[in-house]
């Protein structure tokens, strides 16, 4: 009798055990959708053009603020809302292209870094002086209420950006793999010129493939304005996370950039539950280097040599 | 125009190509000597950052400049070499011996950073130098025991062969000019030496180097060591100018200073560094000049013009409503990164050196002798 009721709180505590680590695996997923949703915008600009874009997660945050406008300030119903700042947003993603970075095509790859990162300056910096610097909030149909399976408890809208990240994950990579423009998106990123002569408007190219990560960054920023709130600095937050999670995946690769966020996500939440404090913030960047130690192209990315 | 006939090597490689140089570099010297006499206490306290950031900016111009290995965590090395000092200092160790350390220490961690940067390139390059940037200044708040955590650490008067120097004495500008000049000298030995002229060519091509014979590995991992041990030597001297260290002070932001001193100078030569260096410290005080005095100029101007007394009022405090917005600052450095990446990739160097050339050549100048190559066809991925 005693044995057996010890055996069945010993049972018990593994069954809480057991629910912990779901839990914590779970929102560690739901973590790591977000940061793969803005490494998605990173991959494309980069699968398209070659060209690192320091201010995706600015341009996140400031998707955030144009549905904040939207919503909040003129009472526009959610979708409606939704819909309009991925308009606004991806006629932005083309203006910054033609402003910013069409001038320096074709030069090294830093020069494109250090104008993403003075862009990135710009935007955070004007965001703050239009917006405020205060935290916004928008409600939307995801911002109250749980799914319960069971004991787990999963709340609406870290649901709603995993369904978001699968669904746009699995958009982009149709897209890039089975119509016409996402082929030549990727001929131009393998060689302009050579794209530019089979017919390909490189141009156009490039300034489609800003607006889409534009609107895809615009998403990511209004399914995160319930979880993180809108402030002129989550941007270069959640950049610095998504950025590693791009790298993790390999560059190049859309379900790479989905992979390496949940990656991501799951490390930090598994370290912030399981390991002292402190790790939390590092334990990511400490995975990211043992992996490109190990192969340093990321884990799906491609491996090419030059030929001499 | 001066023409230079040069008949050996040795005239190639010389520091002074001729008596000009001496002369212009000399009367600089005797000028830099002589400010503390001349400028206000402020100024001063600024021209010692810009010796400290023109140091750091030498530093990654020959990692990133010279043998074309992006980072964007320096402000990591800097880090090591102020705690080192504030460290050692607890201890009683005199500067000499803390400051050499210092450099020696960054220097290892240095080496220890390029082994596994040597698979490295590109983008990879840059996520894991930001990597390691952001872990040690983890180590630094969480380390309590020796870094006293994000309470920071307070850094005593430098003391110099028993003599005290404080952080805004005349002394304390020349140790750290010194500093910034040996650095400087040294550089410009190690660029004209074998192991400079290796780091160029990897620079320009890694699959042409090595066919030539150069060890692409050692002299990566030697260029990383020799930017990190400047960087912390740099440190030591950041550590004593501010008197108190914390782990927020290291971060990103800091490393992409660093990075638009050298793009903002120019990366293909040392002047670059210090040209980007003044930029970046002086930017500050200009601000804030422009903050005090720019509505009351904009008035006048308004005034002269022909705006009436209440127009030129209601114009001035709308400028200074303008100037004191939070975030200008932010602003406005955005924007200058922008213009200088897209109208002069060769920065403030660059700018001078175009100058000089159409005034040499003067009816002849011709645009197209800068104009850099757009290569479309060359993927940065098969590299």
């Amino acid at each position: 009798m005693r044995q057996a009721v010890v055996k069945s709180r010993g049972l018990h505590r593994e069954d809480a055990a057991m629910l912990d680590f779901v839990q914590q695996l779970v929102s560690g997923v739901a973590l790591g959708c977000v940061y793969g949703l803005i490494a998605l915008g990173f991959v494309l600009v980069y699968k398209a053009t070659e060209v690192v874009n320091f201010a995706q997660g600015d341009l996140m945050m400031l998707g955030g603020f144009f549905a904040f406008t939207f919503i909040g300030m003129l009472g526009l119903n959610y979708w409606l809302g939704f819909a309009a700042a991925v308009a606004a947003m991806a006629l932005f993603g083309m203006l910054a292209e033609r402003v910013v970075v069409r001038p320096i095509l074709g030069y090294p790859q830093f020069s494109v870094i250090m104008a993403t990162i003075g862009l990135g300056y710009f935007l955070r910096s004007i965001a703050g002086m239009i917006w405020g610097t205060d935290d916004l909030k928008i409600e939307t149909p995801f911002s109250q209420g749980v799914l319960r399976i069971g004991s787990l408890v999963l709340a609406y809208d870290k649901l709603s950006v995993i369904a978001a990240t699968v669904i746009l994950c699995a958009l982009l990579y149709i897209f890039f793999n089975k119509t016409t423009l996402g082929t030549a998106m990727r001929a131009s990123s393998e060689n302009m010129l050579a794209a530019y002569y089979m017919g390909i408007p490189v141009k156009r190219v490039v300034s489609i493939v800003w607006a889409i990560s534009a609107a895809v960054a615009t998403c990511a920023g209004v399914l995160l304005a319930p979880i993180t709130f809108i402030h002129s600095n989550v941007g270069l937050v959640l950049g610095l996370k998504a950025f590693p999670a791009a790298v993790l995946g390999g560059f190049g690769s859309i379900p790479g950039a989905v992979v390496g966020g949940v990656l991501i996500g799951v490390i930090e939440s598994m370290a912030g539950f399981y390991l002292p404090e402190g790790w939390k913030d590092v334990a990511p960047y400490i995975v990211l280097l043992a992996v490109l130690l190990l192969k340093p192209e990321g884990l799906f990315g491609l491996h090419v040599r030059k030929k001499v | 125009m001066r023409f230079l006939f040069k008949t050996d090597y040795e005239d190639d490689i010389r520091l002074f190509p001729h008596s000009g140089y001496v002369v212009s570099y000399g009367l600089l010297i005797a000028v830099l000597l002589a400010a503390p006499y001349a400028l206000s206490s402020y100024l001063m306290s600024q021209l010692v950052f810009v010796c400290i950031y023109a140091t750091v900016g030498v530093a990654l111009l020959i990692l990133t400049g010279f043998t074309g290995q992006a980072s964007l965590g320096h402000a990591a090395f800097l880090a090591i070499g102020a705690y080192t000092a504030a460290y050692l200092q607890k201890y009683n160790v005199p500067f000499p011996v803390y400051f050499l350390a210092a450099g020696l220490l960054t220097g290892a961690i240095g080496a220890m950073v390029g082994f596994p940067a040597l698979r490295l390139t590109g983008i990879y390059l840059v996520i894991a130098t930001i990597s390691f940037a952001l872990i040690v200044e983890e180590i630094l708040a969480r380390w309590e025991s020796v870094t006293n955590g994000n309470e920071g650490m307070r850094v005593k008067t430098l003391s110099l062969l028993g003599v005290a120097v404080p952080r805004d004495s005349p002394t304390f500008y020349y140790l750290c000019l010194a500093v910034l000049v040996l650095t400087i000298v040294g550089t410009l030995n190690l660029l004209r030496s074998p192991t400079g002229r290796a780091f160029v060519a990897i620079r320009d091509s890694e699959t042409a180097a090595r066919s030539m014979g150069v060890n692409v590995a050692l002299y990566k991992v030697k260029s990383f060591a020799i930017s990190a041990a400047i960087t912390g030597l740099a440190g030591v001297l950041f550590a004593h100018k501010l008197s108190f260290i914390s782990p927020e002070m290291f971060t990103l932001q800091l490393s992409i200073e660093f990075i638009i001193v050298i793009l903002i100078g120019g990366t293909f030569s040392l002047h670059g560094a210090v040209l980007g260096a003044i930029f970046i410290v002086m930017i500050d005080p200009f601000l804030t000049y422009l903050k005090d005095d720019m509505p009351g100029i904009i008035a006048g101007v308004a005034a002269t013009f022909g705006a009436g007394k209440d127009a030129a009022a209601d114009v001035q405090s709308k400028v200074a409503a303008f100037a004191s917005l939070n975030g200008l600052k932010g602003a406005i450095y955005g924007i200058i990164i922008m213009l200088f990446v897209l109208f002069e990739p060769l920065g403030i160097y660059g700018r001078w050196l175009k100058i000089k050339l159409f005034f040499q050549l003067f009816p002849l100048y011709k645009r197209a002798t800068f104009k850099r190559q757009k290569i479309y066809v060359k993927s940065e991925r098969n590299r």
